[in-house]
């Protein structure tokens, strides 16, 4: 699909069930435009993740990930010899008596190629689209040479040559904000904060992923989130735990929200026992009341 | 409006931001100019978040942004707005007294305006009683508290030239050598010339690096004659270790001062310090304080094994129950904490206030803080935190006074 301004984008990602704002609308149009990556931040839930997957579908291309965690290295990241095969076609070989030649034994048949070798390769026939998932998660020499891919967006394998993308990927990296990303990393890219979602956003979203939901639990499971943030909790849920919420309240059949239906599976959205005790008989039935009295 | 125009006002909006402080460049401002060319200019939202996700990347630095657009593209243009703009750059904001850190003698507190819910008397005179109590202390022994102005000075010069290390920690990311890893890709290299014999087997070994260091430093009225000293060592941390030092500061509400610290000369450094705290020598609310850090702060400075220095003396005045909580949870998510009190120098102190009290079963070790010496000790205890698991915690289970004495 052709992408022609940010109006089209924002109904074609709302057509795959993503909501998104202006603001964010607009980020990912200019990182299509401007070739450029596309850096999102914010709290654990909000759809920054999501964003690529919807836009890899949309734009009808393939999505490559890559989740970071510490120590992740360019065997990982970018690419690997398949030794096991290497070691057989030496004794494959030699079993014939011949002797293997070092450019026999890296080629590319014995190449395993990594997320951002693949987003390279694949930009030959497409423009695929490059998730990089958690950077807050790897450490400053995975940035590094993370910086350094993203500028050229070219790998060079000593023993191949250097392989340079056809066009460069869609790039998204996200972040929990775990750890301060280089601001070097940082400056490369489109920036963007999501935010928790407001009323309306978070009411569209909720009915746009789960449509069997009920109008009145829909509203209800929405305002109690919404109430929930403005609570003093460690961990305040995100959009992914109104969606987990909704979907099992509707598994559970409840038409509306109660004391007890909240008691029952608090668990899915209040993931420490801190703030589910806070989060009790009372305060629960005081919030109730606003719902019910706002919904 | 004209594209003359146009780029004229976005020259002159970029100067504005970097004025500000933000990390604006020519070169962003030329990737603007080209973004703007995708999008309508009619629309204000698109051009300001076009703007906005081009020049900021960072999020503490949204606010900012925002009211710098809204001044710069709304409001007529005038010197006027400058000086609006200004008042919200902390750093820049001349206008506000300094307030030092309090001299060596006994002064009321000085950060009266930020104690809105403590302002009442009664308060007041529970942080005075607090401070002839603490004052009374200190002066029952020769330490940082009692330094003439040229031990100060001598003192200070000292604190200089410490040597700061901070133990290792074993990282997840490996590198050759002599470690317990295969490493396939240099066997397979390695073993070519003997025609594919495996003959040497390269190994990989994990790559250590240095813990991260966070401080959290007590400046409340019971603590201030080590206020500047206590400045001074953490400054002399921070420039003295690799790796970067996280720093906050507290009375009544957390303060984070790392950026104040950084990269700069000693004395601006500390004068930016000043500026920044606005509860010096307030009261002590040491659990309120420490759940600013867990909630805001902890997920963002406390990975990867990080080590915590808590300086404080326990004189708290905030609910016990509430410490009691917070420092279990600072305790659970880092890798060793450590608090420093001033007052254990002494042979008779006794850890006994109400927040000690609360606190020891979550304390990894507790060290002392009133003179060089202990500083010395402390140098050489972070040095020695190699080991790469936690302090085991048995102290939890124990009743604290009993867990006190057994570390000592």
């Amino acid at each position: 699909m052709q992408i022609e301004s940010i109006d089209q984008l924002q109904e074609a990602l709302r057509g795959r069930h993503y909501v998104a704002d202006r603001g964010l609308a607009t980020a990912v149009y200019l990182a299509l435009k401007l070739q450029r990556p596309l850096f999102l931040e914010g709290e654990p839930g909000v759809g920054k993740t999501e964003i690529a997957k919807v836009l890899a579908d949309l734009l009808g291309t393939e999505l490559i990930r890559l989740q970071c965690y510490e120590g992740l290295d360019v065997n990982q990241a970018i690419y690997e010899w398949n030794y096991t095969r290497q070691m057989l076609h030496i004794r494959l070989l030699e079993s014939r008596g011949e002797r293997a030649s070092e450019a026999e034994l890296f080629g590319k048949e014995f190449l395993l190629e990594r997320p951002l070798l693949q987003a390279i390769e694949r930009s030959k026939t497409q423009r695929p689209v490059l998730l990089i998932d958690e950077i807050d998660r790897s450490d400053e020499e995975f940035e590094a040479f993370l910086l350094e891919i993203l500028s050229e967006f070219q790998i060079t394998i000593p023993e191949i040559g250097t392989i340079k993308a056809a066009q460069p990927p869609v790039v998204v990296l996200t972040s929990n904000r775990t750890r301060e990303v280089h601001d070097a990393l940082k400056r490369r890219c489109l920036y963007f904060w999501i935010d928790y979602p407001s009323f309306e956003k978070e009411y569209d979203i909720v009915r746009a992923k789960l449509p069997h939901a009920a109008d009145q639990l829909a509203e209800q499971v929405t305002y109690f989130i919404q109430e929930l943030r403005q609570q003093d909790l460690y961990k305040i849920p995100g959009v992914a735990e109104t969606l987990d919420w909704t979907a099992a309240l509707v598994a559970l059949d409840a038409q509306a929200l109660s004391v007890e239906v909240v008691e029952n599976t608090i668990g899915v959205i209040l993931k420490y026992q801190d703030d589910i005790e806070k989060v009790n008989g009372e305060t629960t039935k005081q919030i109730l009341d606003r719902v019910r009295a706002n919904a | 409006m004209s594209n003359n125009h146009l780029l004229h006002n976005l020259i002159l909006f970029g100067r504005l931001l970097r004025a500000l402080g933000m990390d604006v460049n020519p070169g962003r401002m030329i990737d603007l100019v080209h973004a703007l060319e995708h999008v309508n200019l009619a629309r204000k939202a698109d051009f300001f978040y076009t703007a906005r996700c081009l020049l900021v990347h960072d999020r503490d630095d949204l606010p900012l942004f925002e009211q710098a657009f809204e001044l710069f593209w709304r409001a007529p243009r005038d010197k006027t707005i400058f000086d609006a703009l200004f008042k919200f750059r902390p750093e820049a904001a001349d206008h506000k007294p300094i307030i030092a850190p309090p001299p060596l003698q006994e002064d009321a507190p000085a950060g009266g305006d930020d104690q809105t819910e403590e302002d009442d008397d009664e308060v007041q005179q529970v942080i005075e009683v607090t401070q002839t109590y603490s004052t009374r202390e200190v002066l029952r022994r020769k330490d940082f508290g009692d330094l003439t102005q040229e031990e100060l000075h001598a003192v200070k010069q000292f604190m200089a030239q410490m040597v700061w290390q901070l133990g290792l920690r074993r990282t997840r990311r490996q590198r050759p050598g002599r470690g317990q890893r295969l490493d396939l890709r240099r066997s397979l290299r390695r073993n070519l010339r003997y025609g594919g014999e495996l003959i040497e087997w390269p190994s990989r070994q994990f790559k250590y690096k240095p813990r991260p260091l966070i401080v959290i430093a007590d400046i409340s009225g019971s603590m201030e004659r080590y206020a500047r000293l206590l400045l001074h060592f953490i400054y002399s941390l921070a420039e003295g270790l690799e790796q970067e030092v996280e720093a906050f500061v507290f009375s009544t509400h957390l303060t984070r001062i790392t950026r104040q610290l950084r990269g700069k000369e000693i004395d601006r450094a500390l004068a930016e310090v000043s500026r920044e705290v606005t509860d010096w020598s307030g009261g002590t609310r040491i659990g309120e304080s420490l759940k600013t850090f867990n909630f805001d702060w902890g997920r963002r400075v406390l990975g990867r094994g990080a080590v915590v220095l808590l300086i404080s003396d326990g004189w708290d005045r905030g609910d016990p129950v509430l410490l009691k909580k917070e420092i279990g949870r600072l305790q659970r998510s880092c890798h060793r904490l450590i608090w420093l009190n001033p007052l254990l120098g002494s042979a008779e102190y006794e850890p006994l206030t109400r927040g000690m009290q609360a606190a020891l079963p979550y304390i990894d070790d507790f060290l002392p803080v009133h003179n060089l010496a202990s500083l010395e000790e402390l140098a050489t205890h972070l040095q020695n935190l190699t080991a790469e698991k936690r302090p085991s915690r048995r102290q939890q289970l124990k009743l604290s006074g009993a867990a006190f004495v057994k570390d000592r």
